[in-house]
C-alpha cells in the first residue's frame, strides 16, 4: 500500500534525523561537562555549574543539536505512535557507541557490545511494526 | 544513590515530559509537507498547544537531571541506562495514548531493555 509505505520511508528519515541530532549533541555536552567538572550538589554549586553551562560555547552547540533532535522529535510524533518512535530511536546506541570509541576514547567491553547488537535486534523487530496505530490527525490529509 | 535518584529524575521526567508532547503533537496534526515553511507553520501550531507547554517542564528538569549525570559518569554508561525509559514509555503509550503495541513490538522493547541491561552492566 503506496500511503503505508510513505508513511514507512518518512518515519524513518525523521528517526534517523532525530538520532543524529541527538549522539551529536550528546557527545558535545559530554565534552562541554568535562570541562567544567563534577557538579557539587549543593545550593552554591548547582548555581556555579549552572553558570559555567550557560557561558560554554560547547555547550551550546550541543543544545543547538538537540533542538534539531527536537524539532524532528515532534514532528514525527504529529503522525506516528510513541510506542515505535521511542525504541526506533534505539538504534543510536550503535552510532553514540562508536562515537564515544573514536571521539571520547572510552573502552567498550564485548558485553557492552552483545548488548548494542541485542538492542539493534530489538529495534529491527519494532520497526517490522505499523508506525501509526492510533487515529489519523485532521492535518494529515492535507 | 545519588545517580540512582538523578536517573530516576531522568526517566521519569523525560517519559511524562514525552507522553505529554505526544498528546500535544497528535491534536497538532501533522505538517502538510516537510519543507521549512510548512515546519515552521507546525511548530507555530504546537507551541500554542497547553500538553506542550506541560511536556516542556518535565523535559527540562530530565535535561538537567542529564547535565548533571554527565559530570558524572562517562556518557556510554549515561545515555544507555537512561533508556530505561523506554520500557516505562511503551507502558505509558499503551495505557496512556491508547497506543496498540503489538507482540512483534513488546518483544523489540523487551530486547532493547536486555541490550541496555548488558550494556549498562558494562
Amino acid at each position: 500500500m503506496a500511503s503505508e509505505r510513505r508513511l514507512r520511508i518518512k518515519t524513518l528519515i525523521m528517526v534517523l534525523a532525530m538520532v543524529v541530532c541527538a549522539n551529536v549533541g550528546d557527545l558535545l555536552l559530554k565534552h562541554g561537562m568535562s570541562h567544567i567538572g563534577a557538579v557539587v550538589l549543593t545550593g552554591h554549586g548547582i548555581v556555579q555549574a549552572f553558570r559555567l553551562t550557560v557561558t560554554n560555547g560547547i555547550i551550546w552547540t550541543g543544545i543547538f543539536f538537540l533542538l534539531g533532535f527536537m524539532v524532528s522529535y515532534m514532528t514525527v510524533l504529529s503522525w506516528a505512535d510513541y510506542s515505535y518512535v521511542m525504541p526506533a530511536g534505539a538504534f543510536g546506541y550503535a552510532v553514540l557507541t562508536f562515537l564515544a570509541v573514536i571521539f571520547l576514547h572510552e573502552s567498550v567491553s564485548p558485553r557492552r557490545w552483545i548488548g548494542v547488537v541485542l538492542i539493534c535486534v530489538g529495534v529491527l523487530l519494532v520497526g517490522q511494526t505499523k508506525p501509526r496505530t492510533t487515529g489519523v490527525p485532521s492535518e494529515a490529509v492535507a | 544513590m545519588r545517580v540512582i535518584l538523578a536517573l530516576a529524575v531522568l526517566v521519569l521526567g523525560s517519559t511524562g515530559g514525552e507522553i505529554a508532547i505526544t498528546h500535544g503533537m497528535k491534536a497538532t496534526g501533522e505538517p502538510a509537507k516537510l519543507r521549512p515553511r510548512a515546519l515552521l507553520q507546525f511548530l507555530a501550531r504546537a507551541v500554542c498547544n497547553g500538553w506542550f507547554w506541560m511536556g516542556l517542564p518535565l523535559m527540562a528538569l530530565s535535561f538537567y537531571s542529564l547535565l548533571i549525570l554527565l559530570s558524572w559518569e562517562p556518557i556510554s554508561l549515561v545515555i544507555p541506562t537512561s533508556a530505561l525509559s523506554y520500557v516505562v514509555g511503551t507502558f505509558g503509550g499503551k495505557y496512556i495514548l491508547g497506543e496498540d503495541v503489538s507482540v512483534a513490538r513488546w518483544v523489540g522493547v523487551v530486547l532493547v531493555c536486555a541490550g541496555v541491561a548488558l550494556v549498562a552492566a558494562g
